[in-house]
């Protein structure tokens, strides 16, 4: 009996594809955002706020995956920007390979943005690369404070959390700083920015995007 | 529940390594798989079981070594186990501590009989 010393990741191809797409966008200066959290936290909702505020002129494409329907999609599309759903027919993340597929007839250099909503799931997308500069996870006040301690490994990845329907706090048992606490416990360095659909936070969560955007295409920002 | 693509990568890795080792036949697979790697080891295991049933891969054993979250302060520069998550330097105190080891998911090794 002898041993070979194997030594690779075992997601070895999803990671080379998601270097490859990295090297995309760094050569047309597109920001791209993943956008992780549990089912039903209000990703879509976000991102539609999101979208109705933009500038026009901004060059935005989405990608959002789900399990099975063109929903989230047709509500994205309202705003005018490109939008392409994801349907992974029972896959509970997004790889690589997929957003490559995705891309594939779209001309990159013509853009400066690509968000990409994820499966809602904190678990598994924490382990596919896609390429992206940030992660980014939303934890809504109506699920538990504790999450960032029960689903650590999303929160120690993610650049910023957003936490969300913070409309909501005087009707739930939800306390906002245990659970920001429980944030920085496990990501000592993590962004943290309160929002609503109501509007609430919602300038400050546009000037975050401005201020990568910029980073991007002036090269101070690149994803390794 | 993405154990069972996990478990497909680490059979198609091992598809390749085959055609480099002509004649071998592996008879385990070592996995490190990171705290952080947002694997779940049982799931993994049970995912490894049914994949390789009724394959010609089902004699092949699995060992997974699970490896713990590991932090260096930058201030004093000590290292330490992040217990229950915590990242604080437990020497200096120091919050802005950096992981080091935890997020691995990694075929370490096959074995082979020649």
């Amino acid at each position: 009996m002898s041993q070979i010393v194997v030594e690779k990741k075992v997601l070895n191809e999803n990671q080379k594809l998601a270097a490859e797409l990295r090297e995309k966008f760094r050569e047309h200066k597109i920001l791209v955002l993943n956008i992780i959290s549990a089912p039903g936290s209000g990703k879509t909702t976000l991102l539609e706020r999101t979208l109705e505020r933009l500038d026009k002129s901004k060059r935005v494409v989405l990608l959002t995956g789900d399990l099975q329907t063109e929903n989230d999609a047709k509500r994205l599309a309202q705003w005018g920007f490109p939008v392409k759903q994801i349907i992974t027919g029972g896959t509970c993340h997004l790889d690589a390979k997929m957003i490559e597929k995705h891309l594939a007839d779209w001309p990159l250099e013509d853009f400066d943005m690509l968000i990409i909503e994820n499966v809602g799931n904190l678990v598994c997308p924490t382990s596919y690369d896609l390429g992206e500069h940030f992660k980014i996870v939303i934890l809504s006040v109506t699920e538990g404070e504790d999450k960032p301690l029960k689903y650590p490994a999303i929160f120690v990845k993610s650049e910023l959390m957003i936490l969300s329907k913070v409309d909501l706090l005087p009707y739930v048992s939800f306390d906002a700083e245990v659970a920001k606490q429980n944030a920085r416990s496990v990501h000592p360095g993590i962004e943290i920015l309160e929002t609503s659909s109501k509007g609430e936070g919602l300038d400050a969560w546009m000037k975050w995007l401005e201020e990568k955007l910029a980073a991007v295409k002036s090269g101070e920002l690149v994803s390794a | 529940m993405h154990e069972l693509s996990i478990v497909s990568s680490v059979l198609d890795q091992l598809e390749k390594l085959k055609k480099q080792h002509e004649g071998a036949q592996f008879t385990k697979v070592g996995l490190r798989v990171g705290e952080l790697a947002g694997v779940d080891v049982d799931c993994l295991r049970f995912g490894f079981e049914c994949v390789v049933k009724d394959t010609p891969w089902e004699r092949l054993a699995l060992e997974i070594e699970e490896v713990p979250r590991r932090q260096r302060c930058p201030g004093c520069k000590a290292e330490f186990r992040a217990e229950n998550w915590a990242t604080a330097c437990p020497h200096c105190g120091e919050a802005a501590t950096i992981t080091i080891a935890g997020e691995e998911l990694q075929i370490a090794f096959v074995e082979v009989d020649e």
